[in-house]
């Protein structure tokens, strides 16, 4: 099986975000920029599935020599080899995926794994528009997965329950918390990293679709109330929840 | 000079950090307080190459450098010292004595799967009697048919009641001294060889530590590490080495206790305001982050000598002085910033000064560092 993994990198969760000069993008300075976590129970899937059916691994990232650092995280967690395709310009999900599809159609996959949304934009329609672009089928926010022969069974996670739903290779698959624990990259692995195969493709991404017109910090967290110290309380803060945060 | 870590290095960190975060950290309190073993823990490390860190892919190892060791053993012992220990006696006083002076019967045998993880090292050298002055062992070992028969008692012994293969230093030439005492591998299980009881310790509580017993226990010549006579030597070489560990797992006390101040200081209002706002307070954070800094400065300087294959004797005993003065320092000073907080298990920093304690003492004191340091010093 041909199987690839597409990752993207994010400011760490613990990041303090700060907006940039110009108000359309974040300040990168001093941000550490980490695997998006959806992605890790992507390469995660791939690895498995792999170490069950054999073949090979591929974990491709769009952006620029930053992004290497955290591909060959993957590669440490046991991906075979790497492919970035690169561009320093800013793009939306559209480009993204227009880029990921022709790399993925033109390197014979079978399945491609992607997290279910990156935790930075959060749009969480790259998985889908790929597939879409390469003409795969697709099944987003999967907590399970099956394999027989050529049909996959899968059970995605939606509000409220799970939907089992069956479909065919090729496939994209948007990992949801859940599918897998991902592993920690062993020592061997790390090792191994840097002699697996990392290559460049320069490419030129398509106009976006989407523009960016301001990006703004959500407002400060208004103060916490407090009703009261014992059992009398609880009408009030019932009444508060159902009525003013509408909760309940 | 070129302080940034290898890409590899940093991604070492970063694995033993998440590791220490997710999965050793929600036991430690628990575990010291019921003095239990971190089996499950140990397990994990192994399997992921913690255990035999620098020992040769070619025996099972991951063969790594000594940065890359005292990095990992940093941030493990920054959440729990305890398998801090476990970690570095494994690592730098078992693997890296066999890798070194082991016989290829050995190495394959024993050395194996110590690096893998799969077996529990420990290093026996103390005894009731001899501890500082290691030259004075009481325990013998006699020529006897099938090998040699060793009796005698080992005290504080790390690990003691859950490794599989222990190293055993003892006198086989009285005449001779300190050049008759030789290294043999025992393992656990030999008839005439048993462990006393736990000892009830002030801090490090979650890793183990009890006397060893023999009584004509009977060991094969294939289990003489290095040669007969090669003892005392083989001890002071690996404890060199396993200095740049203790004194890794001291800087990660440390860390831990500046850590707990800063984040306490923020939060905590006296007069009107956070104390972080109060000079006193941030002088004394102020000297705590210097000595941790200058703490992993020496520990990495000690690491890199030995990486490059220079005598790195004095720097590594500089490192265990310095480091583990920092961390009951920094312990003490992390209790007095969180005031009576800190003085209850609820807020750590008590464990952290409890822990703090030992690494003034095993492998060396902090005198006998100054022994060593002075020793090279004044030599020639
Ligand atoms: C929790 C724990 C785990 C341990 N693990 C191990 C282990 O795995 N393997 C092992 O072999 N040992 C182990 N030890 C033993 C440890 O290494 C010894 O306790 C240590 O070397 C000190 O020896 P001692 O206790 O006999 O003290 P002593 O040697 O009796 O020292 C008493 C005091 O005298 C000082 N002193 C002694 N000689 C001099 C001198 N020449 N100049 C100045 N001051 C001096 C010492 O610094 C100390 O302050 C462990 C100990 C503990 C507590």
């Amino acid at each position: 099986m041909k199987i690839a993994v597409c990752v993207s990198n994010v400011p760490d969760t613990a990041t303090k975000i700060k907006i940039a000069a110009g108000g359309k993008e974040i300040d990168k300075t001093g941000v550490t920029f980490i695997v998006n976590p959806y992605d890790e129970f992507a390469i995660e899937e791939a690895v498995k599935t792999k170490e069950k059916f054999g073949g090979e691994t591929v974990v491709i990232s769009v952006g620029d020599d930053p992004n290497k650092e955290i591909m060959r995280k993957a590669l440490a967690m046991g991906i075979d080899s790497g492919v970035l395709l690169k561009t320093s310009e800013t793009l939306d999900s559209n480009g993204v995926a227009t880029l990921l599809a022709e790399e993925i159609k033109s390197g014979d996959y079978d399945i491609v794994f992607m997290g279910k949304q990156s935790v930075d934009f959060d749009s969480s329609t790259t998985g889908q528009l790929t597939a879409q672009k390469a003409g795969f089928n697709c099944v987003s926010v999967c907590v399970s997965l099956e394999f027989d022969g050529n049909n996959i069974t899968a059970e995605r996670e939606i509000e409220g329950g799970r939907e089992v739903v069956k479909t065919t290779l090729p496939a994209v698959i948007t990992a949801q918390k859940g599918l897998n624990e991902p592993r920690y990259p062993n020592l061997k692995g790390i090792m191994e990293a840097k002699r697996k195969p990392l290559a460049e493709k320069p490419l030129s991404a398509p106009a976006p679709l989407v523009e960016v017109v301001e990006l703004s910090l959500p407002p400060a967290k208004a103060a916490g109330k407090i009703l009261g110290s014992d059992a009398s309380a609880v009408p009030e803060l019932v009444r508060l929840l159902r009525e003013e945060a509408k909760v309940i | 000079m070129n302080f940034e870590l290898t890409e590899e290095q940093l991604m070492i960190q970063q694995t033993a950090r998440e590791f220490a975060e997710e999965k050793i950290a929600p036991t430690a309190v628990e575990r010291d307080l019921k003095e239990e073993f971190p089996h499950e823990i140990i397990k994990e490390l192994g399997e992921l190459g913690f255990m035999g860190m620098m020992v040769s892919p070619d025996w099972g190892g991951a063969g790594l450098d000594t940065v890359s060791y005292a990095l990992a053993m940093m941030e493990i012992s920054k959440v729990d010292a305890s398998v801090g220990v476990v970690m570095s006696v494994n690592n730098s006083l078992v693997c890296w004595g066999l890798e070194q002076y082991g016989s290829d019967f050995i190495k394959d045998k024993y050395l194996r799967p110590l690096a893998m993880g799969q077996k529990l090292g420990a290093f026996a050298l103390s005894e009731p009697e001899a501890g500082s002055d290691a030259t004075n062992q009481h325990t013998e070992a006699v020529k006897t048919d099938g090998g040699w028969s060793v009796n005698g008692i080992k005290n504080w012994i790390t690990n003691g009641t859950t490794a599989d293969y222990f190293l055993v230093m003892a006198q086989t030439n009285r005449e001779l001294r300190h050049k008759g005492i030789t290294t043999f591998l025992i393992e656990k299980g030999t008839p005439g060889f048993e462990h006393g009881k736990k000892e009830d310790k002030l801090g490090i509580r979650s890793s183990d530590t009890c006397s060893l017993t023999f009584t004509n226990t009977v060991v094969p010549e294939e289990n003489i590490v290095w040669e007969e006579g090669k003892g005392f030597n083989f001890a002071m070489n690996t404890l060199n080495g396993g200095r740049i560990g203790i004194a890794a797992q001291a800087a990660g006390i440390a860390q831990a206790s500046l850590d707990a101040a800063i984040k306490y200081s923020k939060t905590r209002k006296a007069f009107g305001t956070e104390i972080k706002n109060h000079q006193a307070i941030q002088f004394k954070l102020a000297d705590m982050a210097v000595q941790v800094e200058a703490a992993k400065l020496l520990i990495l300087e000690a690491a890199a000598l030995k990486d490059a294959g220079k005598d790195y004797t004095t720097q590594a005993a500089m490192a265990k002085l310095y480091a583990s003065k920092a961390a009951v320092d920094c312990a003490l000073e992390a209790i007095q910033i969180h005031g009576g907080y800190g003085y209850v298990r609820e807020y750590l920093v008590e464990r952290y000064l409890r822990d703090a304690k030992i690494t003034e003492i095993y492998e060396g004191t902090s005198e006998i560092q100054k022994v060593v340091i002075a020793r090279n010093l004044l030599r020639g």
